[in-house]
């Protein structure tokens, strides 16, 4: 295996809506700043992924005029998810591994703002026989929420506890949406949104992109004093019924986490990107974390969740407490699809 | 619904299932910028600050260079160049012009990036370097649409050399 590390990280901040720019244009700051910090222009990465989806923008192909924010000339070596661009970070991941890149540019964009984003989500679903009953993503969270409050393996003071915790965190992380000081009791007083969900239980709707360098080896320690190692990542998914999975756990995140390494040495923080209380919680018990772990320093999905951007964001938040030597070992994970359904983690480790 | 429903029934062969999405659209800081200018007839476009190129219409950065345009517009003339031509014997559901017409790319002078439009002229004579201008609708009925250019009709120009448009071919 190479050693790949993570030497670059710019984000913009989420916002509820961002009314005059388009995606591309919230996108073409982030990497402008990615090429300041890392001093790289855009020849110089062997490899460009991105991740965003054509579903948000309302448009075939949208993606395609994200590469405007990059340069595609000469031509570029090029890719594209249609998922969070911390798939899009796997994929260059697997190239650089392959020996067919040494560096590479992700990016991860989206402006749900234009849509009815809860009822988009349903696209995601079972064609056949339930994408057709539209039902929204809050009320398929709730339903896992209902399940996971009367199996007794969670309590809604602890679902209020996550929002506590994250939103107090996002309070040193200028690009949060949602940052302050909240108490249990205080959310516990909220009337539910979708029963058993309130508002604070779920993630802000953000438009956002962020953005991130990969090296290997040598080449990494040259563009990063302390760059990020991963040493570990990995995805797995579930089917896509609900009705076939167990929703009172994660189990896809407990296979990624093994599979990864997270419990290889100890967790100094991890960054989670669950994008309702409940389901962080379930995240946390998949990946074993105990007190000694610091969740969500940034403050999470919970507090920010630009769509298709925001897991690549946890990723870069770990690495950047890792350059800043605030921590030396960090677990990252991302997720896609209803309820859980798709989970990626990943280990970073400084020198 | 019984074991046999296939049988009496046949299978189940299609399922319809509509899909409706509504999205409130923005164009943009830079298709903002050209549609406003275009709502009072002008055509704008923004210059690569790395090569000086200029780009129509105005977007947020150039394609090549990855950089950022800055607030600089440079107003184009509506004359140019006939780049390639195509004339449509074909329907299509969203140009309600009677069959056939003739859609051409239009190279506007001092710009570096082509339009598409179409052209009001007879079939035979239509070629490449043809110089040609735009007809713009009434100045009452100017909206935020490119479509406030009718079409473009060919000007009493000679040819331009081929040189000068070789490149957007």
């Amino acid at each position: 295996m190479r050693d790949v590390a993570v030497v670059g990280f710019t984000q913009s901040p989420s916002v509820r809506r961002e009314p005059n720019r388009n995606e591309v244009e919230i996108l073409i700051p982030v990497i402008d700043a990615l090429r300041e910090q890392t001093g790289l222009v855009s020849q110089d990465f062997d490899f460009v992924c991105s991740g965003s989806s054509d579903y948000l923008a309302g448009q075939s192909f949208a993606f395609v005029s994200g590469l405007d924010a990059v340069g595609a000339w000469p031509p570029v070596c090029e890719s594209h998810v249609e998922m969070d661009g911390a798939w899009a970070l796997y994929e260059a991941w697997v190239k650089i591994q392959m020996g067919y890149a040494d560096t590479a540019l992700v990016y991860g964009f989206g402006k749900p703002s234009m849509g009815d984003l809860p009822l988009t989500m349903a696209l995601q679903l079972d064609p056949y026989s339930v994408m057709p009953l539209w039902p929204d993503a809050i009320s398929i969270a709730g339903l896992q929420a209902r399940l996971c409050l009367e199996g007794g393996i969670i309590t809604e003071r602890e679902m209020a506890g996550a929002a506590v915790r994250d939103r107090g965190h996002a309070k040193g992380n200028p690009n949060a949406q949602i940052a302050g000081d909240y108490t249990v009791d205080g959310i516990l007083a909220e009337p539910f949104l979708v029963n058993p969900l309130r508002k604070s239980d779920c993630a802000p709707i953000s438009d956002g992109a962020s953005a991130i360098v990969l090296a290997a080896g040598d080449r990494a320690r040259s563009l990063s004093e302390r760059p990020a190692w991963i040493r570990g990542i990995e995805h797995i998914c579930e089917p896509q019924d609900l009705g076939v999975r167990d929703l009172g756990r994660s189990r896809s995140t407990e296979i990624a986490g093994e599979k990864a390494g997270v419990s290889a040495g100890q967790v100094d923080i991890a960054e989670l990107s669950a994008p309702f209380t409940h389901q962080e919680i379930l995240v946390e018990k998949a990946l074993g974390l105990t007190e000694a772990t610091q969740v969500n320093p940034s403050g999470g999905a919970l507090a920010g969740n630009p769509m298709m951007a925001v897991g690549l964001s946890r990723i870069g938040e770990c690495a950047a407490r890792i350059w800043q030597g605030d921590a030396d070992r960090a677990v990252a994970h991302a997720t896609s699809g209803p309820c859980l359904q798709q989970n990626l983690v990943c280990v970073l480790e400084g020198e | 619904m019984t074991e046999n429903d296939e049988e009496e029934n046949g299978p189940i062969e299609i399922l319809r299932t509509p899909i409706s999405l509504d999205y409130d659209y923005s164009a943009g800081q830079s298709a903002s910028r050209f549609l406003r200018a275009i709502a009072q007839g002008k055509l704008m476009g923004q210059r690569c600050p790395v090569d000086g190129r200029v780009y129509f219409p105005s977007r947020g950065s150039c394609p090549q260079h990855g950089v950022t345009f800055g607030d600089e517009a440079v107003e184009l003339p509506d004359k140019g160049t006939i780049v390639t031509f195509s004339i449509v014997r074909v329907p299509s559901a969203n140009i309600p012009l009677e069959l056939p017409y003739i859609t051409v790319n239009v190279l506007l002078d001092g710009a570096d990036t082509i339009m598409m439009h179409v052209l009001d002229a007879e079939l035979e004579d239509v070629h490449m370097g043809m110089r040609v201008q735009a007809v713009w609708k009434p100045k009452e009925e100017w909206t935020i649409s490119t479509g406030n250019i009718i079409y473009f009709q060919p000007i009493d120009e000679p040819d331009a050399d081929y040189e000068s448009y070789k490149e957007h071919i």
